[in-house]
């Protein structure tokens, strides 16, 4: 089954095209790691997907529900409550983590929870505290997030789209505002939820982690899908210039 | 000391005065200007930009100017023209000259959220006014608490400007009393009662940046 489907997305700023009617789909469990050179348009790509921008054409189906769609009356999104229901299903995680500061770590997992879905606070808290165990930050639980190491709060920022129980989880460079020796404990958070079937995209620069973690690698450049492919075969034998060029700048 | 004692009476009664100015005061111009601000970085031209005019005026002209003009001036406005007692005139001048300062105050500290916390919100499903309400707001206080303290000290120091109406605060009670005795031992008394209640306030504002401070590193 899809969990995600994109078609011909096209996206502008000003003159510049930046998406260039790209199209993906990702199947339920499935991890595509979105790799390119610095403004290629990968974080603009997964920033349209949940909305965070918003497409000048194409179609996104999340879940088999329609986020947006265009006809001959241009683009469409779903109305604003099916909008954010659907968007909903997709968790993100930032490159710079973008916790609340002000709240505690268990808050900062509880408070979406409570906001929108209205869960009493009782209700939540075990889980919430399970997933902090998960990621490894249970004693943390009541400090705030300015004394936690980046590492740390990336883990926190992951445990908290987690606790929307999320469909999708979506992840731009989450480890490229670390300290390298940071780097692992994050990616062993991810590696860990790949292993229990979320769907994920995942933008990054960790080529290791795409082999080793990604069913499906994508390369984009200049807005498009340049190519794309198991890691194992994208990683030894691309096909395309522009991806052999990259890969051999990124050694 | 005698002399002290026999002139407390009135001065506290000018104090009561000045005490409810002010405090009517920052209970209307707080949330009036927290809803100036909000309107003047809404993304609606026709909320932003009256407001903007509204904050240039009010900051660009003397609140003296404000005060006399809705006592006096009000009543001959078409219209809108009111005439309003001395105590509500002095109230609505204030309030609403101190809403466009803490207006200005309240859109620097909201501007000054990084966009990530508005984009870290939204993809947990918070609509606006929850994101504003339990995620920006409460950074902002904490930011915004040294300039309001500022201009609350500023303002227990301008409701003196009232004599102009002929009220009898704590000032223009001093006045009076040194202008019957010769005497300029009030002015003293009159010091040291401004002085402490900046101190209270002083000491109260320290307090709530304790508070807040709490999750800065
Ligand atoms: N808000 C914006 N306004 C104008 N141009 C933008 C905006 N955001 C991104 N761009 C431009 O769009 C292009 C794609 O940017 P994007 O951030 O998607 O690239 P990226 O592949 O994520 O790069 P990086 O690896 O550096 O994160 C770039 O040329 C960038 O300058
Ligand atoms: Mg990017």
């Amino acid at each position: 089954m899809k969990k995600i489907v994109a078609e011909n997305i096209d996206k502008w700023y000003g003159q510049l095209e930046v998406l260039k009617k790209i199209s993906l789909s990702v199947d339920a469990g499935e991890v595509v790691a979105v790799i390119g050179p610095s403004g290629s348009g990968k974080s603009t790509f997964l920033r349209c997907l949940n909305r965070l921008e918003e497409i000048d054409g194409g179609r996104i189906e999340v879940d088999g529900e329609v986020l947006v769609e265009t006809g001959a009356a241009g683009v469409v999104y779903a109305p604003d409550a099916d909008s954010r229901r659907i968007c909903r299903k997709m968790g993100m995680v930032f490159q710079q983590f973008n916790l609340f500061p002000h709240l505690t770590v268990l808050e900062n997992l509880i408070e979406a929870p409570m906001l929108v879905k209205g869960l009493a606070k009782e209700a939540i808290i075990p889980e919430a505290e399970a997933l902090l165990r998960k990621v490894g930050l249970f004693e943390k639980r009541d400090n705030y997030p300015a004394r936690l190491s980046g590492g740390q709060k990336q883990r926190v920022a992951i445990a908290r789209a987690l606790a929307m129980k999320p469909e999708i989880m979506l992840f731009d460079e989450p480890t490229s505002a670390l300290d390298p020796e940071l780097t692992g404990e994050v990616l062993r958070a991810m590696r860990q939820l790949a292993e229990e079937h979320m769907t994920m995209v995942v933008v990054t620069h960790e080529m290791g982690f795409a082999r080793e973690v990604a069913n499906r690698v994508v390369f984009m450049d200049q807005g498009e899908i340049v190519e794309e492919g198991k890691p194992a075969e994208l990683f030894s034998r691309p096909q395309h210039p522009r991806t052999q060029a990259f890969l051999n700048s990124m050694l | 000391m005698e002399y002290v004692l026999s002139i407390l009476g009135p001065m506290l009664e000018g104090t009561v005065l000045t005490l409810q100015m002010f405090f009517i005061t920052i209970a209307l111009s707080l949330p009036l200007g927290l809803v100036l601000a909000l309107a003047r970085i809404s993304h609606f031209s026709f909320l932003s930009k009256p407001v903007g005019v509204y904050i240039w005026l009010f900051r660009g002209t003397p609140l003296m100017l404000q005060l006399l003009f809705i006592y006096f001036g009000l009543p001959f406005v078409p219209v809108i023209g009111v005439r309003l007692e001395d105590f509500p005139a002095a109230v609505v001048a204030f309030a609403l000259n101190y809403a466009a300062y803490f207006a200005e105050i309240f859109r620097a500290g909201i501007q000054s959220v990084d966009r990530g916390q508005y984009e870290g919100a939204k993809v947990l499903g918070l609509s606006y006014l929850q994101t504003m309400r339990r995620i920006i707001l409460p950074q902002v206080i904490y930011r915004v608490l040294p300039p309001v303290s500022n201009e609350t000290i500023t303002l227990v120091k301008d409701t003196s400007l009232i004599y102009a109406l002929a009220m009898n605060d704590l000032l223009r009670t001093t006045r009076g009393i040194v202008q019957r005795d010769f005497n300029t031992t009030p002015f003293i008394v009159a010091a040291v009662f401004y002085l402490a209640m900046t101190l209270v306030l002083t000491w109260g504002f320290q307090k709530l940046e304790k508070k807040y401070s709490a999750y800065e590193a």
